[in-house]
């Protein structure tokens, strides 16, 4: 579905990417990991073209999308989730959802779409009038995430969903990403930084260091991976 | 009050004091005058001594009373958030109130022609605050050049007016479009840029605008200026004592007596309905996609794209549709003053229209309107003052600045607000 090969990055002088390769086929999902620097936060927004790839090709289904504006991409179906949430947070939850279904046929579907996303997240129905900004944490990322559904994507790009979330609803959000992929069937690219939680996930991994895909693999072989246990999962400490 | 906050409460307003000797002292102290053909140094040390008395006397209370009490610096105070609270609740009641007593105010026994000339310029400045709003408030781009679109509004008004006779109502959309294509002109080399990058250069952009009025002889009359531009007529009616051979006027038409006064009310009319249209318009598009659109730009230009938000159509259409209504409340001072030159259309405007925007909380609507009423009431007030009008000025700003640092109405409502479903 997404064919990523031998793509380079830069911020002006400075090279994020070195050539990355990967591949995310229909319904799986992928996850990315590596350390603070390796570039996995550069690759989604050079998928989603935020940030430009210098060289390189990025193609879905077909199509190469590596020098399309950003909005372009979002309407041939890819949908991200930035770092850090990035929620409108002075306007109101309904507002962020509605800024979501920007893309898709200008909000037509606006309430079956948003129903969609309730249905997921419960919590966002009780806040609809509530500014973005005074929800909690994980409520932030809820919001983040189904707003990116309401373009109803086909690919959804997830950054770092469990940073800065208390554990209970990082296993909530988890779920949730579970069943987007399942029962939606929108194939899911996931970066994180809490490696055990998305290989556990995954269906297949990716290790990326310092602009370079390190390794891959199933996500269980990566888990039970001596190497990736000693960088990425504290393996070595038990 | 400790002792420690008083002690340093004290040190920071001699420190204060010790500023304005060293900026005061040499303007304002030393001064030289002519006596028998020869420059004599004439001390002025009484001045002196009670600007900095001043500035040292009022450092100390604004410390005592506002900067380091049991509240977060930034927060409102008790009185601002009462003021708050009671514009949230009793809002639209308010704005009700509002439009009905500017609809009524010509009519008031003490409405003589001073005061409908300073509603009518409060209207003027209201406007051009609601249309600023659009792209400070709503999209969050620091926009100092906004005179340019004002200017461009006023002189396609009149060279339009002027040279192909056409009505009111066909120049002002005109000199709208006109003051949107320019903002365009202007949005597109400031794409990519922010914040302060931006005020720079749209600064440079309103003097430029200004320069080209003043250098372009042939069209514009330079600083000359351009004069006998027509007066609107109501619906083709003029306001004329002694009408043309054949023409009926307003005051024949509908049998009343003549008076200047009636064309006075008619302009202030024409700006309330001008200045009533930008609000709405700006009320309902907030709720439209573009208008949502504006306002996460101002939040999260990055979260933006992500959603597939393109950032260029929608810093473009902020621009067009601010400078689009600079324009029109440009025609209509253009029609208003019959005469225009570069002299109106200085920085100072520019500056004045982002300060009312600024202090009046950003995005808010009424905290416009209470601005302007304040701003431009104290100009007014200190008209006969001359000297003292810009300290005036400065010093509301500071005070404003100082007790509600995000503007009178800081805070603003929700979007949307919509009845919980059960």
């Amino acid at each position: 579905m997404l064919n990523i090969s031998k793509v380079e990055t830069f911020y002006g002088n400075i090279q994020a990417l070195r050539g990355v390769d990967v591949k995310v086929n229909d319904g799986e999902i992928v996850a990315l990991i590596g350390s603070n620097g390796a570039g996995k936060s550069t690759l989604l927004m050079t998928i989603s073209g935020v940030n430009k790839a210098a060289t390189g090709e990025i193609v879905f289904d077909k199509k190469d999308i590596s020098n399309l504006p950003p909005h372009d991409i979002v309407n041939l179906g890819i949908s991200q989730v930035p770092e850090g949430r990035r929620i409108f947070s002075r306007l109101t939850v309904e507002d962020n959802l509605r800024l979501g279904a920007s893309v898709n046929q200008k909000g037509k579907n606006f309430d079956q779409d948003a129903k969609e996303v309730y249905d997921l997240f419960p919590v966002l129905k009780d806040r609809l009038l509530q500014r973005g900004g005074t929800l909690s944490g994980g409520e932030q990322q809820m919001l983040a995430i189904g707003r990116a559904m309401m373009a109803r994507p086909r690919m959804l790009l997830l950054d770092e969903p469990s940073l800065g979330i208390a554990p209970k609803l990082v296993n909530q959000i988890f779920a949730s990403i579970k069943n987007i992929n399942k029962e939606k069937g929108v194939t899911v690219f996931l970066v994180e930084q809490n490696a055990k939680k998305a290989l556990e996930l995954a269906d297949r991994g990716y290790v990326l260091v310092n602009g370079n895909i390190n390794l891959e693999g199933s996500g269980k072989d990566l888990l039970n991976n001596p190497d990736v246990q000693a960088a990425y999962l504290e393996g070595g400490k038990k | 009050m400790d002792k420690n906050f008083l002690q340093s409460s004290l040190k920071d307003s001699l420190f204060t004091g010790l500023i304005a000797l060293a900026l005061f002292g040499p303007i304002v102290g030393l001064r030289t005058v002519a006596v028998n053909e020869a420059l004599v140094v004439q001390p002025k040390w009484l001045v002196v001594a009670l600007i900095v008395a001043f500035c040292a006397v009022g450092r100390f209370f604004i410390n005592i009373y506002t900067f380091k009490k049991d509240q977060r610096r930034g927060e409102p105070s008790s009185f601002g958030k009462a003021i708050s609270n009671f514009l949230d609740t009793k809002g639209s009641q308010i704005a009700l109130g509002a439009v009905i007593f500017s609809i009524i105010f010509p009519f008031l026994p003490f409405a003589d022609r001073y005061w409908m000339d300073i509603a009518i310029m409060m209207m003027t400045y209201i406007m051009l605050g609601w249309g600023l709003n659009i792209v400070i408030g709503l999209a969050g781009l620091l926009d100092l050049g906004y005179v340019a679109f004002y200017a461009v509004g006023a002189y396609s008004y009149a060279l339009f007016a002027i040279h192909f006779g056409w009505s009111f109502w066909i120049c002002l959309p005109l000199a709208g479009l006109f003051a949107g294509m320019f903002g365009i002109l202007l949005g597109f080399p400031v794409l990519r840029l922010r914040g302060d990058y931006l005020a720079i250069v749209t600064l440079a952009f309103g003097e430029m605008i200004r320069i080209l009025l003043l250098n372009w002889y042939e069209l514009t009359k330079g600083p000359d200026g351009l004069t006998g531009i027509p007066r609107p007529s109501f619906f083709g009616l003029p306001f004329k004592r002694y009408p043309d051979e054949g023409v009926e006027t307003f005051h024949t038409f509908f049998g009343l007596e003549y008076s200047p006064m009636q064309r006075i009310i008619f302009l202030y009319y024409l700006i309330l309905i001008l200045a009533l249209i930008t609000n709405f318009f700006t009320i309902k598009i907030r709720r439209l996609p573009v208008g949502r659109a504006w306002e996460a730009l101002r939040e999260d230009e990055i979260a933006c794209k992500s959603l597939g938000v393109n950032p260029r159509n929608t810093k473009l259409t902020a621009f067009a549709v601010g400078a689009m209504f600079g324009g029109f409340a440009g025609s209509f001072f253009a029609t208003r003053q019959a005469f225009i030159s570069p002299e109106s259309f200085t920085f100072i405007e520019s500056a004045i229209i982002v300060a009312i925007v600024v202090l009046g909380g950003m995005g808010s609507q009424t905290g416009v309107v209470l601005s302007t009423i304040f701003l431009i009431g104290l100009i007014e007030v200190f008209r006969d003052f001359e000297s003292y009008r810009m300290v005036a000025f400065g010093g509301a700003m500071v005070l404003i600045m100082v007790f509600r640092p995000k503007g009178i109405l800081a805070k603003r409502k929700p979007t949307i607000t919509m009845v919980k479903e059960k």
